[in-house]
């Protein structure tokens, strides 16, 4: 176990190296950059602001100093577009509240999600789960980007019950929203997924021979068949965590939460360079440490995994 | 303030109004209206400022806080004019290439030190410093002062630039051009004073609350960018007393939808008007929905360079391309918001300047779309010889509500292809400027209120001539305005001969349009150059 | 983003692997009376036959195309610019006054060609890509697989918005870039299953008796991944007409004036609140009924072609 561990933190090594050094390169290479502006800057103006960030030198001469920033100071440099701020100030304000938001809405889609798909299952072909079905058909097709403004519209214009935005330090209030505009997808994947594959379990000999033995439905239900049937939702947690991640600028983008999302498009659209590097950085680290964590547990639940 | 303190605190405030049931509501001094009890302004922005540092600032939601938190040597009042700000007054040279301004004496910063003239050297040279790297370092080169030059190139120090303060009080700037307009460049954020000794303890970090030091009438308690900022009236500015909102709160809000329904929530006093729907509000909330003139002209430029098609070197099939677009449209289906069709250069509100009669404004739309096929067919293009060119826009649903119209009127009167490309910003920015394009978006708001911030754009040396029209006697007619003490003959000799060449198209002149509440008064809305203060602002009992 | 179950394909993948090469002609057969006799399935296909049909009939009863504007609705579409037969705006207008008929026809051909060839891209990458490091194995199979493996751990959405940033927006490039980033579960799948067929007896007597590497994969191992390529692909194209419309939304996606499913629902949510309401319900509509039948398919595909619940 520990020797995986090791292997799959050493294997994370070269991937962010290759990670970073792609997206530098991809970055470098979209037409416009930093100091693009609508009124071309002066050539000497220009020239003072691209030496003042390091521009001026060459890109591999950049790479290697940004990297070695990383790496003895764990300095993602200065913003360069929002120039009162570094890279670490950014993620240092935002990030915490996205993990906040976002990790309610993870909780709260594995918390009705998991139950949706299990109730589905043992009540297959009631109204229940035809209902279930559809409701995780229509979530997960349901674009956020409509859901959002009609939150907004029926809790804060129809029915004055919710802030329409904004954070206030992440109380209940403000969350509302973003959670449930966050979560419905992913809830609607997590119950499809319980779904089948507890009706697989449910299906399989031991779950009959379980039955025969005359054993009350909730025990083998809850003794028997939920942990296997947990395994393929399991391993569909760390995709879904990393989208959740990701998929946060909808949120910071109706709601002014000031999460770290806004920027994962806002920074590529500015050639915010510095800021673009810092996220590929964060989210990479993310993304290899959620697909470990998430494959450990896996190995935890089925003992016939072994590593 | 914990749930305790605060309901500790209205409890007192219920008290004390109950123990002196004669103390009458507060009235505005000059218009003797009610204001209201509390005087809080919200208002809120699309995007965090790039910076709140003035001497860094390069945009227009951030030169509001500057305007808010420093104050430079002269400030606007509500239709505009220039008023004395740190600065009690000005004199100048007989040239008008030195100017000399006399500070008052009780200008105080944040922390309780005194205004001087020498923050104001520090400030400039520190905006001209290469070390600096200001975007708009650039505007300390077009107010000519002497020497920026060296300064911004790095050949000489920021010490040698041409200011100084000859006392405490008295701050003296020599220019190497005869500027008549200089004073009122120094309403401009980058001209600001700023605070030595914070700077040089915090950095980058100075602006942040628990650092802050300015000297205007507000000071930044909160920053939590992405989400919401709060200034709070500043005590120690000089003019304090005359100050009415105490506290300006800034919410983030990307879309300008949301941002509307959360005016109509009431979580704003200031709302936006979502793209194409100011005649509705207006009709729906007739006393809240604003339309005010800006000092914008919106336009098409025209590739007249290298790079650019062979037709569009043809004046004839510029011509005919401005006359087809029915410009009423776009301003009464389209924007309707009172913004006015637009066939010269300069907006009509720019200060001493007289709309010339431009020859094909005259016409109606009918005759110039026959004129414009006339031109077309007389270019050689037709059904046989197609004309197929590109118009090049940024992402925007209203840069693309106007350019899909305006390609379908080209369509149908003209019989022309023109293919709509759609950029993000950088990307656009980066094509245009490399001269890449037929036909391009463009938009330009004055500097400062004289038609030379326009004109100068279609000199053949101007780095903002996206066309590449070159035309001696415009260049000729530029410069002598320069000297000039009423330069307005010259002025409409050029729009007269750009609405012949036509290197650009105009389009519109802007209209500002906005939501505000019933019970915020004194917004500038004369100001075209938009600039406004919150310590003008008000609050009423509606 | 895609809303796939990678471990019941995989488990499908292992359970058809299971079986003989001579039952896998059966399979086929089978599998198409078992997906006849799902209700829902069959309902889906019928829907969207229809859909398809519907973006190739329609344009035959138009009254405007799809980039005309409508002067005289324009400036007062909450008023005019409503759904109406008297002035052959089936559908109503969009903001533009542009009929929304002809825009929801076209932006249907362009979401469900980006659904498709985006799938394809995905399918036919991935599947080339997990074969070709299964049947070769040994060093070049550990390489390949480390590839997967760090492309992987890259932030998908993010790197596509970079990419339709840097390489510009056209249509093709939207294909590409959508199906580039799809293919990695694709390749891990048709590895698996490509080294576990490689070693049954059956391809090891065919290799014994002398029948050449390209027959032994036409015959033996194509027929046996084509039943995981085709669950997986019908799943993966609502997944790529997602994509496709949070493209939309963030203005990266086609060009004006042709437009979208997502572009047409992002315009529309727009000005929900102005009594345009037709301006969402109709592409949401398309939208929404297409995708539900989409994964009735998936789902319907899957349930025949798995062979261990027979």
């Amino acid at each position: 176990m520990l020797n995986y561990v090791i292997k799959r933190v050493g294997l994370a090594i070269p991937t962010m190296l290759i990670l970073i050094v792609f997206s530098f390169l991809l970055m470098h290479s979209a037409p416009g950059g930093p100091f693009t502006s609508e009124r071309p800057l002066p050539p000497q103006v220009l020239a003072n602001i691209e030496a003042k960030y390091g521009l001026n030198q060459p890109l591999w001469r950049q790479i290697i100093n940004y990297i070695w920033g990383i790496l003895t100071e764990f300095d993602l440099g200065p913003s360069f577009r929002y120039k009162d701020r570094t890279v670490n100030d950014i993620i240092e304000q935002g990030f915490p509240i996205t993990i906040k938001y976002g990790g309610w809405a993870f909780i709260f889609a594995v918390g009705i999600g998991v139950p949706l798909g299990i109730i589905a299952a043992v009540r297959q072909n009631t109204w229940i789960d035809y209902f279930a079905v559809g409701f995780s058909i229509g979530a997960a097709v349901l674009p956020n980007f409509v859901m959002a403004p009609l939150l907004v519209i029926v809790f804060t214009l129809w029915l004055g019950w919710l802030p329409g935005g904004g954070w206030n330090g992440g109380d209940f209030q403000h969350m509302v929203m973003p959670v449930i505009a966050l979560s419905t997808s992913y809830m609607a994947s997590i119950a499809r997924i319980t779904r089948s594959s507890m009706l697989e379990v449910l299906n399989s000999n031991f779950i009959r021979t379980a039955r025969a033995k005359g054993l009350p439905e909730h025990v083998v239900i809850l003794r028997h068949a939920l942990k296997p049937a947990m395994l393929p939702m399991i391993s569909y947690l760390g995709p879904a965590f990393v989208g959740i991640i990701t998929g946060s600028f909808i949120i910071d983008l109706y709601f002014g939460t000031g999460g770290i999302g806004i920027h994962f498009v806002n920074a590529a659209l500015n050639r915010d360079y510095s800021v673009i590097m810092g996220l590929t950085v964060l989210v990479g680290s993310l993304t290899i440490a959620f697909n470990l964590i998430v494959d450990l547990i896996y190995a935890w639940i089925d003992p016939k995994i072994r590593y | 303030m914990s749930y305790f303190a605060k309901s500790l605190a209205a409890s007192f405030v219920v008290a004390s109004i109950a123990a002196a049931p004669v103390l009458a509501q507060e009235m505005h001094p000059v218009t003797g209206e009610t204001l209201a009890d509390e005087q809080t302004f919200t208002y809120s922005l699309m995007d965090d400022p790039t910076s709140l540092d003035p001497q860094i600032i390069e945009d227009v939601s951030g030169s509001a806080f500057a305007r808010d938190l420093f104050e430079g040597l002269m400030n606007q009042d509500a239709d505009g004019n220039l008023i004395p700000g740190v600065a009690t007054g000005f004199t100048t040279n007989d040239d008008k290439t030195v100017y000399t301004f006399t500070l008052r004496d009780n200008a105080m910063w944040s922390d309780g030190r005194q205004v001087t003239a020498h923050d104001f050297v520090y400030a400039w040279r520190r905006a001209a410093d290469p070390e600096t790297g200001s975007p708009y370092s650039w505007f300390m080169d077009i107010m000519s002062i002497a020497g920026v030059g060296d300064v911004l190139s790095g050949d000489a120090s920021p010490d040698t630039l041409g200011v100084r303060a000859i006392d405490d009080l008295t701050f003296e700037v020599t220019l190497t051009a005869s500027l008549p307009y200089f004073a009122s460049m120094t309403t401009h954020a980058t001209t600001f004073p700023t605070p030595s000794w914070v700077i040089e303890e915090f950095g980058i970090e100075w602006m942040r609350p628990e650092n802050f030091v300015g000297n205007g009438a507000y000071v930044l308690t909160e920053y939590i960018p992405g989400e919401t900022s709060t200034r709070e009236r500043s005590t120690s500015y000089w003019n304090n007393e005359a100050t009415i909102i105490d506290k300006v709160v800034t919410l983030n809000i990307a879309d300008e939808n949301t941002a509307h329904t959360r005016y109509l929530a009431g979580e704003l006093d200031l709302g936006t008007v979502p793209t194409g729907q100011y005649l509705r509000l207006k009709a729906e909330y007739p006393d809240e929905t604003k339309s005010y003139p800006r000092l914008c002209t919106y336009y098409y430029s025209l590739n007249m360079g290298e790079n650019g098609p062979e037709s569009l070197k043809d004046v004839r099939v510029r011509q005919a391309l401005s006359f087809a677009v029915d410009r009423s449209i776009i301003t009464e289906n389209i924007l309707q918001a009172g913004q006015i069709p637009a066939f010269t250069f300069t907006p009509g509100a720019t200060a001493g300047f007289e709309v010339p009669e431009v020859a094909f404004g005259m016409m109606s739309q009918d005759e110039r779309n026959a004129k414009a096929k006339e031109l077309l067919a007389d270019a050689g293009y037709g059904a046989d010889n197609p004309l197929e060119l590109e118009l090049l826009y940024n992402t925007s649903e209203g840069h693309k509500n106007i350019a899909t119209a305006i390609v379908q009127m080209w369509k149908e009167t003209l019989g022309i292809n023109v293919t709509l490309a759609n950029m993000e910003w950088k990307t656009f920015l980066q094509t245009k400027g490399d001269g890449n394009y037929d036909i391009g978006r463009a938009g330009w708001c004055g500097d400062y209120n004289e038609a030379s911030t326009f004109l100068d754009l279609v000199s053949t040396n101007s780095g903002y001539n996206d066309s590449k029209y070159s035309n001696a006697e415009v260049d000729a007619l530029l410069q002598s305005a320069k000297t000039m003490d009423d330069a307005s003959a010259n002025y409409t000799r050029i729009e007269e001969i750009v609405a012949t060449d036509m290197p650009l198209i105009p389009v519109y002149h802007y209209t500002g349009v906005g939501m505000f509440k019933p019970s915020l008064k004194g917004w500038p809305f004369n100001n075209v150059e938009g600039n406004w203060y919150s310590r003008d602002l008000y609050k009423i009992v509606p | 983003m895609l809303v796939l179950n990678k471990v019941k394909i995989q488990e499908m993948a292992d359970n058809i692997a299971e079986m003989d090469a001579v039952k896998g002609r059966s399979l086929w057969t089978d599998a198409r009376r078992r997906f006849m006799q799902n209700k829902a399935a069959t309902a889906s296909v019928f829907v969207l036959t229809l859909i398809v049909l519907f973006s190739f009939i329609g344009p035959y009863f138009a009254v405007w195309t799809n980039e005309q504007i409508d002067w005289a609705v324009l400036g007062r579409v909450a008023e005019l610019g409503q759904p109406s037969f008297a002035n052959g705006h089936f559908f109503g207008t969009d903001s533009l006054g542009r009929d929304l008929y002809s825009r929801v026809i076209q932006g249907t051909r362009i979401s469900l060609s980006v659904g498709f060839v985006g799938a394809t891209v995905a399918v036919i990458i991935g599947t080339l890509y997990g074969a070709i490091a299964g049947y070769v194995g040994g060093r070049v199979d550990q390489f390949m697989m480390r590839i997967v493996d760090i492309l992987m751990a890259i932030p998908g959405m993010f790197v596509l918005i970079l990419m339709l940033v840097v390489f510009g927006r056209s249509i093709l490039m939207l294909f590409i870039a959508i199906g580039l980033l799809a293919w990695l579960d694709m390749s891990r799948i048709v590895r698996g299953q490509t080294l576990s067929i490689k070693n049954k007896e059956f391809v090891e007597a065919a290799r014994a008796t002398g029948v050449k590497n390209s027959k032994i994969i036409t015959r033996h191992i194509v027929p046996n991944l084509l039943g995981v390529v085709v669950v997986y692909a019908s799943l993966l194209v609502p997944g790529m007409i997602l994509i496709e419309s949070s493209i939309s939304f963030l203005g990266l996606g086609v060009q004006e004036p042709s437009t979208s499913w997502g572009a047409l629902i992002s315009d529309g949510a727009k000005t929900i609140r102005y009594d345009t309401e037709w301006q969402l319900l109709f592409p949401l509509a398309f939208f929404v009924t297409s995708l539900f039948c989409f994964y009735f398919i998936g789902d319907g595909l899957r349930d025949a072609l798995d062979p261990k619940d027979r």
